[in-house]
């Protein structure tokens, strides 16, 4: 793999320092806001880093940050990281949002089953090992992460969520467990095809990216990878989980589980789908492409229909992964670079509309939106974010997810018409689920239930603002969120070995002369 | 230019203030949104000048690169020529003059400074849509303007009607953004560019079917923002929003984005006889429908959106034409644009006097009450409809006889639609400011202020003498540079005999509104038996009766089901029925037993559709 390795370990540090932090919260004396202060500063910090790594980051490397070390030599698995324009972006995803996540649900533990301190620990537990997988460039440290993160967010969840969270919990664990399972199997067998090879076993992506797989095994090896990030991004039909998830968690669990966890499915296809199976990616592009395709529809018809708001978000998700997806098995540079960008704006856009809904819901008590009407009369601030919020859910141009939607479409599109134009029917229905929700929760006169809402507080401004401004600024200047994914984005296409269409008619820029 | 882009930037940063400064603006809010506009408009002006003085055949700047990935590069660029010029003034000019109007109309409403933000917000959003030199950025401009329209036809939103009309707006534009944005799909995929100069250049080499295809696409966008047929629904809704609202965004410049879209695409237009046929039909089945509505409609707001829906329906017809009709499309756009405003806002004024009273039957000799608002009323009035001499006699008559030349039948409609123009404006000022009064006993009418009034005698003017643009051919030799050289075609009849028939088509019109509704008492309530022509038009012809059977209890049945399947189907037994039972054991029990069973029932269904959908993408 290109790159040079890190003088400074980068990585670990921003691996360790949130697992710290979480150590440090649990040391902290249950007091008051302290442990809260603890992990909102551990937090912080790591965003920080990041954002130190971020500015030393070349987009016109391949991986750099890079740390090698054996681990396990006999299956050839490594404690290996290294952060490309894809896994920089996705790390300040989770670097952004934690903090903010922390602010945000600076309350909603206080009536938890455990602690206040564990709560905001397991948070942190699970930003160090979100980093880390995004960072793993050893599939075997891959997969251990990926199974790991299981543990704080069954906790979160089943600790702290509404009054069906240990069910939602269990659903969740028995659903990830089985697509765990079945890449558990494609990970030995990827020891099995490395260890008959003349280089010895080696769980190295370079190493695999180079390896001899023969064409229905390498496909068998594929199905095991995509299946489990399909049942994590969360692709229909194996999507039963999130809503449930999504809407008993506490709105700050749910960010995480929505923006960042999730998009650990989508970022495990282009990043070792693709990479180490090209063909078999090839090979399923037609049913994986249609089911994407299903998955916007489906999601977004299924929001339409939604009585509970925090369902309702949860299957937008549902619409809006089926768009990454469709992007990334598009094959084209404009459809993955959209996606990959998609990732992004998905998490900020579904961040926001999470944790506007939660302070709305906190200050009633109800997550029907029957129960709501007219809180735009009585809490302006609150509609006007949660209206910025889901507009940028509705993918409005001068919103960041536009570009990243619209990328997706049009690299789509010149591959296949149908299943452009069937995705794109999800423009109008993300229309009828969000204004449909907003008018039927802000606008109309005031009830009797709503006319003392508070507005926002401005501990809840400050934690919606940054994500809003980002959304805004983003949806103007994409360009360095895309100079980044740019070139991954080539190299993986180049590794999958598809180039992109030519246009049908080549056009003079210059324009007409008259 | 250096400083085009403060057009845009102006009005978008007092939006910008106006909307995060909250209460904090309510003293001087309304003066800095309404002094943004005019700024643009000054900004305007100037480089109006410079285009005119002829240096240049267009203005353009380069801003920053909007997205850049693989082959797919848009670059944010103005492009400031003659067609985009005469909108900006229009814009900025014409909607200047609303805000002032706004001012007075918006007093005391406690909330006007948000009114004046998302005014701001929408001619920030028009300038960009008229302003960018790709379409993208015009689709940028597109949902821009759809945003500050639905914000606005809200803006009351605590009534349920209007949160309701609000959202209807944005839902069906949706549907014409669809075409737009497969439109820009389809020609990144053949062009690989999406700006008007690398469309413009690569459209003679392109398919017929190609060609056809981005033109249908492209129209089914203009139906969307310009209320055409199919499209057309949401338009009589909208006027929940404030009444300078309709005037600025539902007259006389938003709703008319369909038809600069479409004669901006000239280009892709003049490759398909196919998609230009479907610009006439649209335009023509419009112009009639529209005008159809506003005979039936008594709540004097809709009678207005009745007609602007029939006069863009002109405006597409002239579009549709091709060479010969382009410029007479903007040039009736532009005067539509002023004598549309100036009635907008004289029904605002009368609203204004009539505890915001919107039903004509409560009307009825306002002239003497109100004499400023009645005699710049009947200059638009008389301007709409074709009186000699003022603005819509040289407009609308440029596109009849447009219309006569390209086909008979599409001559006779646009003939006829002047005639039920007449009718339907007679009944309405007859109705409004005439007969007898029958206001309602709370009722105490009173000129507006000088604030609302100037606007309307400022518009009075334009709709008077906005003739003159088509002095010497003045707008057609403007035009040249972006349309090239008008077709002349030739009318089988002398025009002289074509402009007095169109005339007496007139005066048949309005003298039969004049037997009916001035010789004859106004009834208070409407009657009930009235004959199945004036029922449909009450009823919008159908066009909600239709929507709703066809498209909206349809889905309402699918996502029903759907939801329902999705809870038992896929996810099992538990979600209905354990939740019920309670206890955490017996529902992991109960999930374990239900679940192997639904689930392979789903599989079975779900396999299905898969297959279905597979053969569906492969045969395609």
């Amino acid at each position: 793999m290109s790159g040079s390795e890190a003088a400074i370990p980068w990585l670990t540090i921003l691996v360790l320092l949130p697992l710290l932090g979480a150590g440090a919260v649990l040391a902290t004396p249950r007091r008051g806001a302290l442990p809260k202060q603890v992990a909102f500063t551990v937090s912080l910090a790591t965003f920080v880093v990041s954002v130190a790594v971020a500015l030393q980051f070349d987009v016109d490397e391949g991986f750099q940050f890079v740390e090698e070390y054996s681990w396990i030599a006999t299956f050839g698995a490594h404690y290996a990281v290294g952060l490309d324009g894809l896994g920089l972006v996705l790390v300040l995803l989770t670097t952004i949002l934690t903090p903010l996540v922390i602010l945000a649900s600076w309350d909603d533990a206080d009536s938890g089953r455990w602690s206040v301190n564990s709560f905001f620990a397991w948070m942190l537990v699970l930003e160090s090992l979100s980093i880390g997988v995004f960072a793993a460039t050893d599939v075997l440290l891959f997969y251990v992460l990926f199974e790991a993160t299981l543990i704080p967010i069954y906790f979160l969840i089943g600790g702290f969520g509404g009054a069906r969270r240990s069910y939602a919990a269990v659903k969740f664990l028995l659903y990830s467990l089985f697509g765990g399972f079945l890449m558990l199997a494609s990970v030995v067998g990827l020891y099995v095809v490395t260890a008959a090879s003349a280089s010895g076993p080696s769980y190295l992506l370079e190493d695999l990216m180079n390896a001899d797989i023969s064409t229905s095994t390498g496909r068998w090896l594929f199905l095991g990878f995509f299946i489990a990030f399909a049942v994590k991004a969360p692709m229909w039909p194996v999507h039963t989980w999130l809503p449930e998830a999504a809407s008993e968690a506490t709105p700050g669990t749910s960010v995480l589980l929505v923006s960042v966890l999730d998009k650990i499915g989508t970022f495990g296809m282009m990043r070792f789908c693709l990479n180490i199976f090209p063909e078999a990616s090839r090979w399923a592009t037609p049913v994986v492409m249609t089911l994407a395709v299903i998955s916007v529809i489906y999601g977004a018809l299924l929001a339409i229909g939604q009585q509970d708001i925090r369902r309702l978000i949860a299957y937008t998700s549902v619409s809006h992964f089926g768009f990454i997806v469709l992007g990334i098995f598009a094959m084209t540079t404009q459809a993955q670079a959209g996606a990959a960008l998609y990732m992004f704006n998905h998490g900020l856009s579904t961040a926001a509309l999470f944790l506007v809904t939660g302070f709305l819901i906190s200050r009633r008590g109800s997550k029907m939106i029957d129960d709501y009407g007219g809180v735009e009369k009585v809490a302006p601030v609150l509609a006007g974010t949660f209206l910025l919020a889901g507009l940028s859910s509705l993918s409005l141009p001068g919103l960041s997810p536009f570009v990243s939607e619209f990328l997706v479409l049009a690299g789509t599109f010149t591959v296949s018409i149908t299943a452009a134009v069937v995705a794109t029917l999800g423009i109008v229905l993300a229309a009828l689920y969000i204004l449909y929700m907003y008018q039927r929760t802000m606008t109309g006169p005031v009830r009797e239930s709503t006319q003392n809402l508070p507005d926002l507080r401005p501990r809840e401004i400050a934690a919606l603002a940054p994500l809003l401004l980002l959304i805004v600024v983003l949806g103007f200047f994409p360009k360095p969120a895309l100079d980044a994914l740019n070139p991954p984005v080539d190299r993986l296409l180049e590794q999958v070995g598809v180039s992109d269409p030519e246009p049908t008619v080549a056009s003079d820029e210059e324009g007409p002369s008259k | 230019m250096d400083l085009l882009y403060l057009i845009i930037l102006i009005p978008a940063v007092s939006a910008a203030v106006l909307l995060l400064g909250g209460g904090a603006t309510k003293r001087w809010g309304h003066l800095l949104g309404t002094a943004a506009p005019l700024v643009s408009f000054l900004l305007g002006v100037v480089a109006f000048a410079r285009l005119a003085a002829g240096d240049e055949e267009a203005l353009t700047q380069q801003l920053f690169t909007w997205i850049d990935t693989g082959g797919f590069h848009v670059e944010f660029g103005l492009l400031f020529d003659p067609l985009s010029a005469l909108f900006v003034l229009l814009i900025t000019g014409v909607g200047g003059l609303i805000h002032v109007y706004s001012i007075g109309y918006m007093e005391h409403d406690a909330r006007r400074p948000r009114f004046f933000g998302y005014l701001n917000l929408f001619v920030a959003a028009m300038l960009t849509l008229v302003l960018a030199d790709d379409y993208l950025g015009v689709f940028l401009g597109w949902e821009g303007v759809g945003l500050a329209s639905y914000l606005l036809i809200g803006f009351w939103q605590h009534k349920d009607s209007a949160a309701v009309a609000a959202k209807k707006a944005f839902i069906v534009n949706r549907v014409g953004d669809l075409g737009m944005a497969l439109a820009i799909m389809l020609m990144f995929a053949t062009f690989g560019s999406t700006t008007f100069a690398g469309v413009e250049s690569g459209m003679p080499e392109v398919s017929a079917a190609t060609a056809t295809a981005l033109g249908l696409l492209l129209l089914l966008g203009a139906c969307g923002k310009s209320a055409q047929v199919p499209l057309q629904s949401w338009l009589l809704d909208a006027m929940e929003g404030p009444t300078p609202v309709s005037a600025l965004i539902h007259a006389a410049t938003m709703v008319t984005a369909g038809v600069y879209l479409v004669t901006r695409s000239h280009f892709v237009y003049e490759q398909s006889q196919a998609a230009q046929l479907a610009v006439v039909v649209v335009g023509l089945v419009t112009l009639l429908w529209g005008a159809i509505i506003g005979c039936a409609k008594d709540d004097i707001k809709k009678a207005l959106a009745g007609s602007t829906m029939s006069q863009i329906g002109y405006m597409m017809l002239a579009a549709g034409i091709g060479p010969a009709g382009y410029a007479f499309a903007i040039f009736h756009l532009l005067t539509h644009g002023f004598f549309k405003a100036n009635l907008f806002l004289g029904a605002g004024s009368v609203m204004h006097a009539m505890n915001d009273e919107v039903d004509m039957r409560r009307y009825g000799a306002l002239r003497a009450v109100m004499p400023i608002t009645f005699l710049t009323f009947a200059c638009g009035y008389l301007a709409i409809i074709g009186f000699p001499g003022f603005a819509g006699f040289w407009s609308k008559d440029a596109i009849i006889e447009a219309a006569f030349a390209e086909h008979i039948v599409v001559g006779i409609g646009a003939l006829v639609g002047a005639g039920i123009t007449a009718f339907y404006m007679t009944r309405l000022m007859i109705m409004t400011f005439v007969s007898e009064r029958r206001w309602a006993s709370e009722a105490h009418p009173h000129e507006s202020s000088l604030v609302m009034t100037v606007p309307l005698m400022v518009l009075a003017g334009l709709s008077v003498f906005g003739g003159v643009l088509l002095l010497n051919g003045w707008i057609v030799d403007w035009l040249e540079p972006v349309f090239g050289p008008e077709e002349h075609v030739a009318l089988p009849i002398p025009v002289v005999v074509m402009t007095l028939l169109t005339l007496a088509v007139v005066v048949v019109g309005a003298g039969t509104a004049f037997l009916l509704y001035a010789r004859r008492r106004v009834d208070v309530v409407a009657p009930r038996r009235v004959s199945p022509l004036t029922k449909a038009a009450r009823a919008d012809l159908y066009g909600d009766a239709l929507n709703e059977a066809a498209f909206m209890r349809p889905g309402q049945y699918l996502t029903r089901s759907m939801v329902y399947a999705d809870n038992r189907g896929i996810d099992g037994a538990v979600n209905g029925v354990a939740a019920l039972v309670g206890g955490t054991s017996g529902r992991i029990r109960r999930w374990q037993s239900g679940f192997v069973r639904n689930y392979a029932l789903s599989m079975l269904a779900g396999s299905a559709l898969l297959v279905l959908a597979v053969l569906a993408v492969r045969l395609a």
